[in-house]
């Protein structure tokens, strides 16, 4: 059964068909036919985001909190080259989405005409794949492989360039009945041999540790890895990208590992003879030299995308596919193990991570002249806010301490843009969050740096009805610049110092009270211990706007 | 360094041959030479690009390779069991008075004359990488005014299609073959035995 209509109605249609609920977007000259039926749709919602680079972050935001692919759409040229940064993004930390773009029409294609940019070309290295449409006939087949691409194996962003003319052309609404990719068959089963060699080494290791990333996350793999790790005992480090898959609170969590991760997890991988890593990709934030790294360990390395295993660090055994399938077979062979009395005794190495945890606890030094540590801030917004709300953090020091000092219990409930550390992430990201999962508390912890990155969102948020809230913390400076001056360049603050703050100088340029309350939010600042649970509470009770408070 | 022949098969697609070689570029990879043809299937080109690098890259840059949406299979040749052949046009200097042992050192690597001018001659020639190299070597106290070689291009001996080893497969750990499929099980677009669509992606489960 056929119906006629253009390729841009035919585009809306084929949202529709893989069940896009949101669209991000700005429109403008190239995407212009889109836009109309777009106005008419009733099952695609678009939200007007202020800022391409938002949409993109927003769309990101929208996937972590649904699972599904968050969708952007933008215009050709600068409209689509704004989308490069949250695509590289979402490429880094695997985030699935779909990023639409305007391009002009197929004839002047290369002829440099006005806001002709070859996004395909420039997205290349950054998209998991990308299309460039320029006959009407092939919209729905492209958006059905996008979707398939973009959320299966290891998910990632999809970039689909459609030229102007195939958006303006009819044809006949065909929407394919099979997809035709034969060079696209992610690998999700594990190889069952491999399972039982991980189970026997897991059984045979005296300081094993599971090393959990963010494909555990992505494979929806918590209570599996819970099962898993319960039924061996051996201990759990999350990275940045997994804080939450494991909670908190849980006795054999020791924490995340790495560059600003607790001392225990670090020992833990260091001193282990096992490392069972898991949708985990041996970053440099996470090993540090690599020629140092876990000595004496043995790698386990599962993944659902066979080019990260053995890329940094040998695995002894390769384990590719879902980890949701590659934990639950590891809990039958463990279980089948440990019934022929084969099972790890860890005691010793226990007692060795327990007196690293109690020597090397986390903390901070509170300053003394009464005015707010960050930390503590951060920590008392955890403790008031509670596990049930998200958190979506920027980047630097406050994404930092948002991942050392809030205690995650829930899956998905820490965001942050891990791989490619974007500035500016947070608030466009909140925003899609809270679109993905209204009924839930979503918290941006942004620093004020990457806060005048994206601010602008909060005029979406406010316009659109989407109340996230903001805290902002506020030292003033580039923070984690600042940071590594006072380390390795003795502390010669090159370009460091916003001025946001009163506390260094004498300005608060700008004046995040008023500009939260020029956006239409409500704008609140504490700058000392006894008010600093005060904007927690206020807004997040009383009223449904969105809300930005700020701190020294 | 070991010298490494893959043989690529690829969707015919816009844009390919971009993907292909910006990868090996941006993994930090040289590419000796990269050739593209049509194949026996529709749709469907084929790329053999040499490298030189160790096998652990090697591995690495496949894998990636692989994970491009239009790379359907990735072979790697070896020297021993495929027919590896570059095709050269050289243009030498042949007066009266070299003409004759221009044309017997030609003969010699069974190359022949394509064109002649009262001075110099065009020589083509095929062979492996080595041969070409030895007969560049041997015309050069000649006078060599221009060189062009195509690049290498390879396929499997015997009967079967591809009948070489999955390229980087570690012996005792399996992981899954970046072969993703052996050509047999291929249903494509435009193939007799198929009428136009395949089926949907169904997940590949390794054997063990």
């Amino acid at each position: 059964m056929t119906e006629q209509m253009t390729g841009a109605q035919s585009l809306i249609r084929s949202l529709e068909h893989v069940g896009v609920d949101t669209v991000f977007g700005i429109p403008g000259g190239a995407i212009l036919p889109a836009y109309d039926p777009l106005y008419d749709s009733v099952k695609v919602r678009h939200i007007l985001m202020r800022h391409e680079q938002g949409a993109g972050h927003a769309a990101e935001g929208y996937a972590y909190a649904t699972g599904r692919p968050g969708v952007c759409m933008a215009t050709s040229g600068p409209g689509a080259t704004n989308l490069v940064t949250p695509l590289a993004d979402a490429h880094m930390d695997s985030v699935p989405m779909v990023a639409i773009t305007g391009q002009v029409a197929s004839p002047m294609i290369g002829t440099d005409a006005f806001q002709e940019a070859d996004i395909c070309g420039i997205t290349m290295p950054i998209t998991k794949h990308n299309f460039l449409v320029k006959d009407v006939r092939d919209i729905p087949r492209t958006i059905a492989e996008a979707f398939h691409i973009a959320s299966s194996g290891r998910p990632g962003p999809v970039l689909v360039d459609i030229s102007k003319d195939a958006l303006q052309n009819s044809t006949d609404f065909v929407w394919p009945e099979r997809l035709d990719l034969p060079g696209y068959r992610p690998v999700t089963k594990p190889h069952g041999k491999q399972v039982r060699e991980a189970a026997r080494l897991i059984a045979d290791a005296r300081r094993p540790v599971l090393y959990v990333g963010g494909g555990v996350l992505r494979a929806g793999a918590s209570a599996e890895l819970r099962v898993l790790a319960e039924l061996t005992g051996v201990p759990v480090v999350t990275t940045l990208m997994a804080r939450g898959v494991f909670p908190d609170s849980h006795p054999l969590n020791v924490g995340m590992p790495g560059m600003h991760g607790d001392v225990a997890a670090v020992g833990a991988l260091q001193k282990a003879d096992l490392i069972v890593a898991l949708g985990a990709r041996f970053d440099d934030r996470v090993t540090g030299r690599l020629d140092s790294f876990a000595p004496d360990a043995k790698i386990v390395h599962a993944d659902i995308d066979p080019a990260e295993i053995s890329k940094n660090r040998h695995a002894d055994v390769p384990i590719v596919g879902d980890c949701r399938e590659v934990l639950a077979d590891l809990v039958v062979a463990v279980r089948a193990d440990q019934e022929k009395g084969r099972q790890g005794e860890y005691e010793a190495w226990w007692d060795r991570l327990n007196k690293l945890r109690t020597t090397y606890p986390k903390g901070f030094d509170a300053p003394d002249d009464g005015t707010l540590s960050p930390q503590a801030v951060i920590q008392r917004l955890g403790q008031v806010v509670g596990p049930e709300a998200t958190y979506v953090a920027g980047v630097g020091q406050h994404q930092m301490w948002a991942a050392q000092f809030v205690d995650y219990e829930r899956p998905g409930s820490f965001v942050n843009s891990g791989g490619l550390g974007t500035m500016g992430f947070s608030v466009p990201a909140a925003l899609g969050a809270k679109v993905g999962d209204p009924d839930r508390v979503v918290w941006s912890v942004d620093g004020d740096g990457c806060f005048q990155m994206t601010n602008q969102e909060l005029a979406t948020c406010a316009i659109e009805g989407i109340p996230i809230k903001v805290a902002v913390v506020n030292n003033g400076n580039l923070g984690m610049v600042r940071q590594w001056q006072t380390l390795f360049y003795e502390g010669r603050y090159s370009n460091t110092n916003l001025q946001t703050s009163p506390l260094d100088e004498k300005v608060r340029i700008p004046d995040f009270v008023r500009l939260a309350e020029a956006y239409g939010c409500v704008g609140l600042r504490c700058e000392t211990p006894r008010t600093s649970t005060r904007p927690s509470r206020r807004p997040w009770r009383s009223t449904t706007a969105p809300s930005s408070s700020t701190s020294p | 360094m070991s010298r490494h022949t893959l043989s690529v098969l690829v969707e015919d697609t816009p844009g390919i041959l971009a993907r292909a070689s910006a990868l090996f570029s941006r993994r930090g990879f040289n590419i000796d030479s990269l050739s593209v043809s049509t194949t026996e299937y529709t749709g469907l080109s084929r790329m053999t690009i040499a490298v030189n690098c160790d096998l652990h890259p090697l591995e690495q840059v496949t894998k990636q390779l692989n994970k491009l949406v239009n790379v359907v299979k990735i072979v790697e040749m070896d020297t021993t069991a495929s027919v590896q052949r570059e095709l050269l046009l050289v243009k030498v200097k042949a007066d009266a008075s070299s003409r004759t042992h221009v044309l017997q050192t030609a003969e010699l690597f069974r190359a022949h004359v394509v064109d002649v001018s009262p001075d110099v001659v065009v020589i083509e020639a095929t062979g492996d990488p080595e041969k070409l190299d030895a007969l560049v070597r041997n015309l050069e106290p000649f006078g060599i005014r221009e060189l062009v070689k195509s690049g290498l291009v390879a396929l499997g001996r015997g009967p079967v299609r591809s009948p070489t080893a999955p390229c980087g497969r570690s012996t005792a750990a399996p992981e899954p073959s970046p072969a993703k499929r052996h050509p047999a099980e291929l249903k494509l677009r435009g193939c007799p035995d198929t009428a136009g669509r395949h089926p949907a992606p169904t997940y590949v489960r390794n054997k063990e």
